[in-house]
């Protein structure tokens, strides 16, 4: 833990957004994670997509797992609530706050080892499952808590600071979660702001299960130039599927652009996504565009960043199972209790 | 002292000549799988219908065709409705166990087989009724599957000859059951007829052992455990279901989704004021629900030891970051996948103190089904009142097995208990809010869900040590106070519980007993009684435990402990909790053979314990 705490003060002329809000009233305590460290700025992140999306804090209901990746929910938000819950079982706590209130944003944050080891079968099943929600993966390959064991996001022959080696093949969140219809995939980089911060304002409005894989290198324990989830080899070897822009409300749209390599993505609540110069042929719609491009990435030794899938049509799990659109916990004993007189046909029928 | 279990269906060949009009023991021996289960049901029902007090027992294998289950359908006009010991009437249906089955019928008792395959006669003391019932459904019924399935609809109609069943019942009930199946009343009815009279004409109907109508079972409801616990689900405001499907407890799912079905559609719209989840496994289950009940909707989960095995982590953080939350633990045998399809009441002290750390768990024990009803609409109160989990404690015998009770009622009056919630316009009151400081001085603090305010009331729920406003903290005194309340707390909760149930005259002895023990405690008084010991007893309803409690055990001068597993775990937890609890004084009666315990068991057990209770007296 800190054991200072963060100073409230700031610039008097900081910039508010359309609640009012400074940048300020998005931040959380004072980190505790090593210096330089991704997961930082995955935070900073947060706070400026949410910032800039003029979000009420409160609306957002934070949720992660165990590890650094998932005690970063303390970092931002702190008008919003959070809950830190077991290692590897964010999605089911995550699932269930879900469906006792379908009117918040649900913002879950994970690490590699939370959800590729101990947590892969509630990974899967989330996805399955559509909930409403973006899924952040701060995923560095390593254990940083426990001191640098690898996880099973690294790369086959990444290497950690301890020179240990890893001898087996890596499992793809990226891929998986399209596999098992994720509607919504992107794959980013702690250092490359420009494009996440889009990214996590584009997953918190689409509606369904967005996840952003997002490359965070541990500095303490796997930031050799050997790790595939070091700085050096993000900032060498991500290839970008195109750049992108997100446009909370329709605004007209000034630039122009290359019809063929340009997308317009727009979200269940209006907003827009522009994808510019995205590779040729790219469909962001198709699942076997974005699977060949990993593949294609990954034999290369390449990291493939970017909205790689959308699919903004699919029905959340509140659609499917065709839920009241009344928050379930706003719901009281007259709507929910059969009372006396049902009961006593009830009990008739056991006569 | 400690009593042995004898096997299940162990031959038992000295009548205790006190079966006869309504009383008596009829077992269906049957092969799972093959239609036996409706008929057999409807056997019971039909009984039940006459306003006789009757007890059905399944005892059933874990597999879905072609393995060895029983029904045992017990009859008393008194209404000792516990497992009686030995069989008056088998209904020997089934090859593979005929020569055990006829074992466990009582001298003098009878047996109604399949005469279309000669029989050896196995014993001379008792009556064979011969019946060829797969020779009559060949030639009376033409599609194979009649002729299989009509076999058990043959019996059932014997038997309504043999033991005088008003028939006008039993037809009413084909024809309620097939009501819309108009095609199959007919069929069904003529096979009743065809049993009946096969049996007229070849047997002396009916038997001594036989039925009256009566009036001891009127007004009353024949249901099962799992059932009425679903019902109080909808009732105490449950909107989230989330499971794995796992025997005995997969009943209780499938009754609350059936009753959100019909009552819990939303008229306007059309939609769901429900949603249910089967999860990818039992962490899962509980998660979802730990998730739900933070963001403050009624959840729940239900399932049995394995199940509950995997949720300790869950349970401790719930305990821990004063989660509401609710878990029907329907208790099957362990230890690990143990008998999967038989009682007991084993998980008591791995629930209690579920979790890792200094942890403490609310036990509800219900004894009948419509206390399934009552504990479990009430647990949703308990859980959101104390901020924890609720562990509802049933088991397979009660769970899966229909019981005479009263009818289920319910107070419109009633409101749930959302126990110390803030809303908006409370916070907006309030100076400052620590999620866990200690206001009231009950241990019990407030809570806020998410959403509730712009700028008050947030915090970060943890497993992690926190302080009272709910920071981060490793602080070994600061944790030390929060573990300090929840202890409190917890001193607290029986206010909040179901009191213990006591029927008490000033005896020497005592005996405490609890869950779907309760079924024989009536029969073992009586008996007991007419040889001269009278016994007080309490019956247990929660965890932890009452005053009264310890005073009852503090007042007698010996207590037998009746529980249905080996270790005595209700014991142990008596010694933890009671004062006056020493290891001399409570005495354990236990039964773990998987079958649920019988009146004769406990009675064997105590009077066997009276030399050694006397010399214990004297010493």
């Amino acid at each position: 833990m800190s054991y200072i705490s963060k100073p409230r003060f700031h610039h008097p002329q900081l910039e508010k957004n359309a609640l009012g809000y400074v940048r300020r009233d998005y931040e959380g305590t004072l980190t505790t994670l090593c210096g330089g460290c991704g997961h930082d700025s995955i935070s900073a992140a947060i706070i400026h997509a949410v910032h800039a999306m003029s979000l009420a804090p409160h609306r957002i209901a934070k949720v992660s797992g165990i590890g650094c990746s998932s005690k970063i929910p303390s970092y931002f938000l702190s008008k919003s609530h959070g809950f830190n819950s077991v290692h590897g079982r964010m999605p089911s706590v995550a699932t269930g706050a879900n469906l006792a209130n379908r009117e918040l944003l649900y913002l879950g944050i994970s690490g590699d080892g939370d959800t590729a080891s101990i947590g892969l079968g509630q990974f899967c099943h989330i996805v399955r499952r559509r909930i409403n929600m973006l899924y952040i993966v701060a995923n560095n390959g390593a254990y940083g808590l426990t001191k640098g064991q690898l996880s099973a996001t690294a790369d086959l022959g990444s290497r950690t600071k301890f020179g240990e080696e890893s001898q087996f093949d890596n499992i793809d969140l990226v891929s998986l979660a399209i596999d098992l219809g994720a509607s919504f995939v992107a794959r980013s980089f702690s250092g490359d702001k420009d494009q996440l911060v889009p990214l996590i304002q584009a997953g918190l409005s689409h509606r369904g299960f967005a996840m952003i894989d997002v490359v965070s290198p541990c500095v303490t324990f796997n930031n050799t130039p050997h790790s595939t989830h070091g700085y050096k080899n993000a900032w060498e070897n991500s290839v970008m599927l195109s750049e992108i822009d997100f446009v909370p409300m329709r605004e007209e749209i000034t630039a122009s652009y290359d019809a063929g390599k340009d997308h317009e993505i727009t979200l269940h609540d209006g907003s827009v996504i522009h994808l510019h110069k995205t590779s040729e042929g790219y469909d962001p719609s198709k699942r076997e565009s974005a699977l060949r491009h990993l593949n294609a990435c990954k034999s290369e030794g390449r990291i493939a960043t970017g909205l790689l899938y959308i699919n903004q049509l699919q029905s959340d799990f509140h659609e499917l199972s065709d839920s009241v659109d009344k928050p379930f916990n706003s719901l009281n004993e007259h709507d929910l209790c059969p009372g006396a007189e049902v009961l006593e046909d009830i009990n008739e029928t056991f006569m | 002292m400690s009593s042995s279990c004898p096997a299940p269906g162990a031959s038992r060949r000295t009548s205790r000549k006190q079966s006869g009009v309504n009383d008596f023991v009829v077992k269906f021996a049957n092969v799972n799988g093959s239609g036996s289960a409706s008929a057999n049901n409807l056997f019971a029902k039909a009984i039940f219908r006459m306003g006789i007090p009757v007890s059905p027992h399944n005892i059933f294998p874990s597999n879905i065709q072609g393995l060895p289950t029983w029904y045992e359908v017990r009859v008393n006009e008194r209404g000792y409705l516990g497992r009686r010991e030995g069989v008056d009437l088998m209904v020997a249906i089934n090859e593979q166990t005929i020569a055990r089955d006829i074992e466990s019928v009582l001298a003098d008792g009878y047996v109604l087989y399949d005469s279309s395959k000669p029989l050896r006669p196995l014993r001379k003391d008792l009556n064979f009724l011969p019946i060829p019932l797969r020779d009559i459904c060949l030639r009376e019924f033409e599609h194979p599957g009649q002729r299989q399935l009509f076999q058990n609809i043959v019996y059932v109609g014997a038997l309504a000859a043999f033991l005088a069943i008003d028939f006008e019942i039993l037809t009413g009930m084909i024809s309620q059951q097939f009501r819309g199946k108009e095609k199959l009343i007919l069929p069904n009815v003529h096979a009743l007829e065809l049993g009946y009279q096969y049996a007229k004409d070849h047997f002396d109907c009916p038997l001594p052992i036989r039925l009256e109508a009566s009036d001891r079972a009127r007004g009353k409801i024949l249901m099962d455990g799992n059932t009425a616990i679903g019902l109080g689900c909808v009732y105490g405001g449950a909107t989230i279901a989330s499971w794995y499907p796992l025997t005995p407890s997969t009943s209780v799912v499938d009754s609350f989704g059936k009753y959100c079905k019909r009552l819990r559609i939303d008229p306007g719209t059309g939609k769901r004021k429900f949603a249910i989840v089967q999860a990818e496994d039992e962490l899962a289950a509980i998660g979802i629900a730990i998730g739900a009940g933070w963001n403050g909707a009624r959840a729940f989960t239900a399932s049995s030891g394995p199940g509950v095995s995997l949720m300790q982590e869950f349970l401790g953080l719930a305990y821990f970051a004063e989660v509401p939350v609710v878990l029907f633990n329907i208790q099957r045998v362990g230890p690990s996948t143990g008998m999967p399809t038989r009682t007991q009441q084993g998980d008591l002290l791995t629930c209690a103190f579920a979790s890792h750390g200094d942890t403490r768990q609310i036990l509800l024990f219900p004894s009948t089904p419509r206390e399934c009803f009552e504990f479990a609409a009430a647990s949703f109160d308990i859980a959101e009142r104390l901020q924890t989990p609720v562990i509802v404690m049933s088991d397979l015998e009660l769970g899966m097995n229909e019981h005479l009770c009263e009818p289920l009622a319910w107070d419109d009056s009633r409101r749930y208990d959302r126990g110390k919630l803030l809303d908006a316009e409370a916070l907006d009151e309030l100076e400052s809010f620590g999620r866990y400081a200690d206001v009231d001085g009950d241990g019990i603090p407030w809570r806020t869900l998410p959403g509730a305010h712009p700028d008050k009331g947030s915090y970060f729920t943890r497993g992690s040590s926190h302080n009272a406003m709910a920071a981060y903290t490793e602080d070994g005194d600061v944790h030390a106070e929060v573990m300090d309340r929840l202890a409190r707390k917890f001193a607290n909760a029986p206010q909040h519980l179901p009191e213990p149930e006591l029927e008490t005259a000033g005896q020497r002895y005592g005996m405490i007993h609890f869950g779907s023990t309760a079924s024989a405690i009536a029969e073992v008084r009586d008996a007991l009684a007419q040889q001269g010991i009278v016994l007080d007893t309490l019956r247990i309803r929660s965890f932890p435990f009452h005053e009264e409690v310890s005073r009852f055990i503090e007042a007698h001068e010996c207590v037998y402990v009746v529980e249905q597993n080996r270790d005595a775990q209700m014991k142990s937890l008596l010694q933890i909790e009671c004062k006056a609890a020493n290891y001399e004084k409570l005495r354990p009666i236990l039964s773990y053979n998987g079958v649920a315990i019988s009146a004769e068991h406990i009675e064997a057990a105590i009077l066997q314990d009276q030399p050694s209770l006397a010399q214990l007296a004297s010493a």
